[in-house]
């Protein structure tokens, strides 16, 4: 008896140390020649898939990214990491700048039930697009329980459960199998990939696919009309002591007085 | 009539056709509804509440649709939520307070919401649904989309017109302004962006019917609250907030003692968290909360990208650090390069001392 089959989202983003640069034609943010890497709470998920599969709880890990050619060095990642083989669905980049949650959650879905898995696991958002909702949908879609924001896993009999970071604390509940989960930071400390485990990576099984084998229309549902930089604020002062600040403060009604 | 090719807003067509026998056939009339529709704009806010309170954040959503225009109908829903819904039959601009009340609702799982929603949306019709976009409803929103296959605006920080949007993206690096082609417009907005709606309402309210099925899929086990005397992280007009500076959990104590003289909220970096010296709930940033308050005290805080996403609109920010290139210095109003356990003590001194 094998175990559970579970399935990764990763995103490609430009890499969360990157200060991004708007282009001057307001029609987005510039990408090319900037540093890229996988969504860090992709990692965290595929991290947690990994540990699913110390713990015998899943038997495989099949990751998935959508875009352009360079995801597949994510999928790389993905696999160095400890994912048994990959899925990439080939956006042309034009396409992708339009692709939206809405469009990934449909073709995650397809996936997840044509490899039969069990589990979906995604990150709670990409810190490109900053969304949170692919994970939400792709769960509506197949209409499976969802445990969003997860920062602790479980797996007892038929069922997953999860610890989520909600506003004003934690809270705990319990998703029948089949399910999807999107991770919070929290939820564990990503391994990083051995130079052994990137080579292996490699001879990794890793088939290529597009929307259309699946069925999906990538037609946008959004239009992007600008993308501009934030107003910039002032540069401010520095003082020279506590009380300076204490009487600037008062002066700027900041503080009981 | 049936020329306009609006398959999606046909049962609204006919709505109008049944009010009004101003139309006749033809493409003139058509044109004219068309004019008429943009005007029958009708917008569902789904209210955040812990069945006892109204959440804050719900005003603030409520004139986000404002803004939009149109009707706007309130959503409780909701275990013993009917305090709940007088608070909100108060706030001004809303027409209608919709209440359906069930225990099935009780840890607001999206199994049992959505369909729900989904309902009542196919029985109401409504242009523009909206939440807050806190855990709940970022939580809720997405299924809702996808179950009704539009494309959803998370986090909006503005509003152009109907269906034209404002939002942050890249940790607020950048400001996006969408356009929805979709038919229903489902958004989450960030409450820091928008006033807070004004009270002096008097809705009317109504009893929702649709169907409550409880969920086969999952179950609400409990939460875990932090409690806290101090004002909430989102909505208080000042915040101190401590890093990896402090060292310890314990040495945010000298944040408290500031944060009590100022009403001050306490928040923390990502470091601070992910050290253990504070509850996640605190967190302020791209992943955190979002916060804009009038005063944002930053202690032993470098100001990674990431930081400055969840505090940089506030109106006064003040750093205290003392590594003179603190990237966080680039944001502050004020900057105080300092040993933080000497100055924080100090400026709760002098506060008191007035």
């Amino acid at each position: 008896m094998s175990g559970l089959r579970i399935l990764v989202g990763c995103k490609r983003v430009i890499d969360y140390a990157v200060k991004i640069r708007v282009k001057p034609d307001k029609t987005g943010v510039v990408t090319d020649g900037v540093k890229h890497s996988m969504n860090p709470f992709d990692e965290i998920a595929v991290e947690e898939a990994v540990r699913m599969k110390e713990k015998k709880i899943v038997s495989e890990i099949v990751a998935v990214s959508c875009g352009p050619t360079q995801c597949q060095e994510v999928l790389r990642t993905a696999l160095a990491m400890g994912a048994d083989r990959a899925i990439h669905v080939e956006v042309d980049a034009a396409t992708y700048e339009n692709l939206q949650p809405l469009h990934v959650a449909k073709i995650i879905a397809k996936i997840a039930q044509e490899e039969k898995v069990d589990i979906v696991v995604t990150g709670k958002q990409a810190i490109d697009d900053d969304a949170n909702q692919t994970g939400q949908m792709v769960a509506a879609l197949l209409n499976w329980p969802q445990a969003t924001f997860a920062s602790k896993i479980e797996k007892t009999d038929g069922e997953l459960k999860v610890e989520r970071e909600i506003d004003g604390g934690l809270e705990t509940i319990k998703v029948k199998l089949p399910a999807v989960f999107t991770s919070d930071l929290r939820l564990n400390e990503p391994r990083y990939a051995t130079l052994p485990n990137i080579m292996k990576a490699k001879k990794k099984p890793l088939v290529k696919k597009t929307p259309t084998d699946f069925g999906v229309d990538v037609t946008a549902r959004q239009t992007i009309l600008k993308v501009e930089e934030p107003a910039v604020r002032q540069a401010g002062s520095k003082l020279a002591s506590a009380e300076e600040l204490v009487t600037k403060l008062r002066e700027a009604g900041l503080i009981p007085s | 009539f049936y020329n306009c090719n609006f398959e999606t807003e046909r049962p609204l067509i006919r709505n109008i056709l049944e009010v009004s026998t101003m139309f006749s056939a033809g493409r003139h009339s058509c044109v004219r509804s068309l004019a008429l529709l943009k005007r029958l704009k009708s917008t569902l806010v789904i209210v955040e509440h812990n069945n006892e309170k109204l959440a804050p954040v719900t005003l603030n959503t409520v004139t986000a649709a404002t803004k939009i225009g149109g009707e706007i109908s309130c959503l409780v829903l909701g275990s013993q939520c009917s305090k709940v819904a007088v608070e909100v039959s108060k706030i001004k601009g809303v027409s209608k307070v919709l209440v359906a009340d069930n225990e099935a609702f009780i840890g607001f799982l999206p199994e049992v919401v959505t369909p729900f929603l989904e309902a009542t949306q196919k029985q109401l019709k409504f242009t523009h649904i909206l939440a807050s976009a806190t855990a709940i409803g970022k939580n809720i929103l997405p299924r809702l989309a996808a179950k009704l296959d539009v494309s959803p605006i998370s986090e909006i920080i503005g509003v152009q017109d109907d269906s034209t949007f404002v939002r942050t993206i890249y940790a607020g690096n950048a400001i996006q302004t969408l356009k929805s082609n979709e038919p229903v417009k489902i958004v989450t907005v960030r409450g820091t962006a928008f006033e807070a709606a004004e009270l002096g309402g008097n809705a009317a309210t109504e009893n929702l019917t649709s169907e409550v099925v409880k969920s086969q899929l999952s179950e609400y086990v409990g939460q875990e609250l932090s409690k806290s005397d101090r004002p909430e992280l989102t909505s208080a007009k000042a915040v101190v907030a401590g890093g990896r500076g402090m060292k310890s959990g314990e040495n945010f104590k000298i944040l408290y003692e500031l944060a009590d003289k100022l009403n001050a909220a306490v928040g923390a970096s990502r470091a601070a968290v992910d050290a253990g010296f504070v509850p996640n709930d605190m967190q302020v940033g791209q992943t955190g909360k979002i916060v804009a308050p009038d005063l944002y005290i930053a202690i032993g805080i470098s100001g990674a990208i990431q930081h400055l996403a969840g505090m940089k609109d506030s109106k006064v920010i003040v750093a205290i650090n003392k590594d003179p290139e603190a990237p966080i210095f680039q944001v502050a109003d004020y900057g105080l390069v300092e040993d933080l356990f000497k100055a924080v003590p100090q400026i709760t001194q002098l506060i008191t001392k007035k």
